[in-house]
């Protein structure tokens, strides 16, 4: 896994090496715009995160470059700017997420993991499954273990959201963008509620959880 | 911003319209100005044609009696000379020499029998002290007998002799009344020309003053580019607008200095703080969870989140009272927002054994920034549901009226004292100190922002027992297309 990491701040850029190579990334780094292009034209790299204000040359000009000559590698951007005007351009200009400073480095490496499987999947899928959960998406019907489980329509693309990122974390704020499709923060711990829930539905009444919680990241559905 | 129909107005409302610009008119000040003036001017014409008519008409009358005067002394004098037959001669060549039939003359004697004369009886009517009366003559004409006023005066002559000298008056009242009809119809046409002049002038000058207002409100709403239209005529209307458009460039220069200072602060903060949090995320990770300082690696990093939450919340409403996001705005359909609001709540205060009812009309369109009124709604649903005791029961309702749409949440908790109501929006506010629930206090203050974004306004009322708070935002038109939203979505 490759990364290439555009960020003008040493500290940050620095750290956030040595975390994506604890996480298993081999991340190269540009402190500046103009390095920071020319690195990602010529690299051949898995993922780009890319901060949104760089001397030399700004963020989305860089985003903008790269996708007008059909470069199509995910990018993650990142930026101190939290305002959704502020998301709206970085997705315009080609940005594939968006993550405000400061984040958890847990946040970021869960959305880097999301980005970077989203290319893996080529043919659309009509079976989900983990261990022996499995979600027929034409029926939308979902079985474990053959039984039935009942679910409202939400808790059904929840479930199927963390299908599809099976064995990888997922973060409150993801689930809340991809599931509820509002950016906003809860005032109090209402994902886990939603999840809690869902984990009566497919866990209880049986031997083997699937659905874990990551601590001071978010949640897990794996097999055991 | 309006909403136009696509049918044509129908009658009654275009009624309404022309009642409410009309009584608009009627209650500008200009107008009342302009009212007064006429009334001033309208005094004045009056006072000054007044004088007209009595300058005019009393000296007709004064002529009249200075000529009626000037032959009695004459005939006096005539029969002081001349004795009765010399007068009589006099009187009836004169009566021969006024062919218009005007004069009057009627010599008489102590019983009023007539002696000489164009008179055949003395008239009916008394003398005042001076001798002077009014009488009625008949109109000794050929074709009809007609009455009409006379006015004369009375000499005594020595021998008991009484002589009238007087005037038909006739032509003098007709001069009179037409002067009067002249005068009177100059001062309705003056009062007509006032109140036109009077409207006219104010519907111009209501008409510049609108276009001030209209800016002013889009102004207020918070898009602070906008300045008001000058003529460049130089005249006291385009000061105003000079100075107001000054004084809005200043106020906007120096928000979009405050959003500089907020944006720098934003950069200049959050980069250090990332890495505090990045380093104490490491250091946890290196320490291990079961490393008694992991633990308190562990606290920090809630410290430190709970800061962040604080810092990015206030950060957050400064951006959004700058009134920087219009961009984002859009038709927004509230009622499968307030559904998937209640969705998100409904297990929330399930766990605290509380219902949490919506009623909502079927659309209700708003312009506005889906993500900030989702915020907006969910911080008040996310108050009720935590100040509501266990039991108790929280009730949304999204109402689409004529011209606003009504979002209502209500709870029966302990509520907030009236006395309160104004204060809750203010940062840092809390209700009840002691009270040790989360949050920073901020989620109500940013409310306020959202709500005075979208030119909206909010209030609290007593729900007895409870809480309900009202929000209230102008009513859109439904779009004719419904378009994919811009954010791609999960794939």
């Amino acid at each position: 896994m490759r990364v290439l990491l555009i960020e003008d701040d040493r500290q940050v850029a620095d750290y956030l090496r040595k975390a994506l190579g604890e996480a298993g990334a081999v991340t190269d780094h540009a402190a500046d715009g103009r390095e920071g292009l020319l690195m990602a034209a010529s690299g051949n790299y898995d993922a780009l995160i890319l901060d949104r204000m760089l001397p030399g040359l700004d963020g989305l000009a860089i985003l903008r470059t790269l996708r007008a000559s059909g470069n199509q590698t995910p990018v993650l951007i990142l930026s101190a700017l939290g305002e959704v005007d502020d998301r709206v351009d970085g997705l315009r200009a080609g940005g594939d997420d968006y993550l405000v400073k400061p984040f958890a480095f847990s946040e970021l490496h869960a959305r880097l993991d999301a980005l970077m499987r989203r290319g893996t999947v080529d043919a659309p899928e009509t079976r989900l499954r983990v261990a022996d959960l499995e979600m027929d998406l034409l029926k939308r019907e979902v079985t474990r273990a053959g039984r039935p489980i009942v679910l409202q329509p939400r808790e059904f693309r929840l479930l199927e959201y963390l299908l599809r990122h099976a064995g990888q974390v997922v973060t409150r704020t993801m689930l809340l963008e991809q599931v509820w499709d509002y950016h906003f923060d809860p005032q109090t711990n209402i994902i886990d509620v939603h999840i809690s829930r869902l984990r009566g539905k497919i866990d209880r009444e049986f031997d083997t959880p699937l659905l874990h919680t990551v601590r001071g990241a978010g949640y897990m559905l794996r097999a055991p | 911003m309006t909403t136009r129909p696509l049918t044509p107005a129908p009658a009654g409302r275009r009624r309404h319209e022309l009642w409410a610009r009309t009584t608009k008119v009627l209650k500008s000040s200009s107008f009342r100005i302009t009212l007064f003036y006429m009334l001033m001017l309208s005094a004045s014409v009056a006072v000054l044609l007044g004088f007209i008519y009595w300058f005019t008409s009393g000296f007709m009358d004064r002529q009249t009696d200075a000529t009626i005067g000037a032959e009695i002394q004459g005939l006096a004098e005539q029969y002081h000379q001349r004795g009765l037959p010399g007068l009589s001669a006099v009187i009836r060549e004169r009566i021969a020499q006024d062919p218009t039939g005007a004069a009057v003359y009627l010599l008489a004697d102590q019983a009023f029998t007539p002696l000489v004369g164009n008179l055949d009886r003395w008239p009916a009517g008394f003398p005042d002290a001076n001798g002077w009366m009014h009488f009625r003559l008949c109109d000794r004409g050929p074709d009809h007998a007609e009455e009409h006023t006379a006015r004369g005066q009375v000499f005594p002559l020595h021998g008991d002799l009484l002589l009238l000298v007087g005037r038909d008056v006739r032509d003098l009242e007709r001069t009179r009344h037409l002067i009067l009809d002249a005068l009177a119809w100059g001062l309705a046409l003056t009062t007509a020309l006032a109140l036109l002049g009077g409207w006219i002038v104010s519907h111009r000058v209501l008409r510049r003053l609108e276009a001030i207002n209209q800016t002013s409100r889009e102004i207020m709403e918070g898009d602070l580019s906008r300045r008001i239209p000058m003529r460049g005529s130089g005249d006291d209307f385009d000061q105003l607008a000079a100075g107001l458009n000054t004084m809005v460039a200043r106020i906007e220069s120096l928000m979009a200095g405050v959003r500089q200072v907020s944006d720098n602060i934003a950069h200049d903060l959050r980069t250090p703080l990332t890495r505090l949090r990045t380093k104490l995320e490491l250091l946890r990770a290196e320490l291990g969870e079961d490393h008694p300082a992991g633990a308190t690696a562990a606290e920090t990093i809630a410290d430190a989140e709970e800061l962040l939450t604080t810092f990015n919340a206030l950060l957050r409403i400064a951006r959004i009272e700058s009134g920087g996001r219009r961009d984002a705005f859009a038709p927004v359909d509230l009622a499968p927002l307030l559904a998937d609001l209640t969705e998100l709540y409904e297990p929330v205060a399930a766990e605290r054994d509380q219902r949490l009812d919506l009623q909502a009309s079927d659309c209700a369109w708003v312009i506005g920034d889906r993500d900030l009124l989702f915020q907006a709604l969910g911080n008040l649903v996310d108050n009720a549901v935590k100040y509501t005791p266990p039991g108790g029961r929280v009730e949304l309702a999204l109402r689409d009226t004529e011209h606003a749409v009504i979002i209502e949440v209500a709870d029966n908790g302990p509520g907030i004292p009236e006395s309160l109501h104004a204060e809750v929006f203010h940062r840092f506010f809390r209700a009840d100190h002691s009270r040790s629930t989360l949050g920073s206090g901020l989620g109500l203050s940013l409310v306020q922002a959202v709500v005075q974004l979208h030119g909206a306004t909010i209030e609290l009322r007593n729900n007895a027992p409870g809480l309900r708070v009202r929000m209230s935002l102008e009513r859109a038109a439904a779009p004719e297309t419904l378009q994919e939203r811009p954010l791609p979505a999960e794939r």
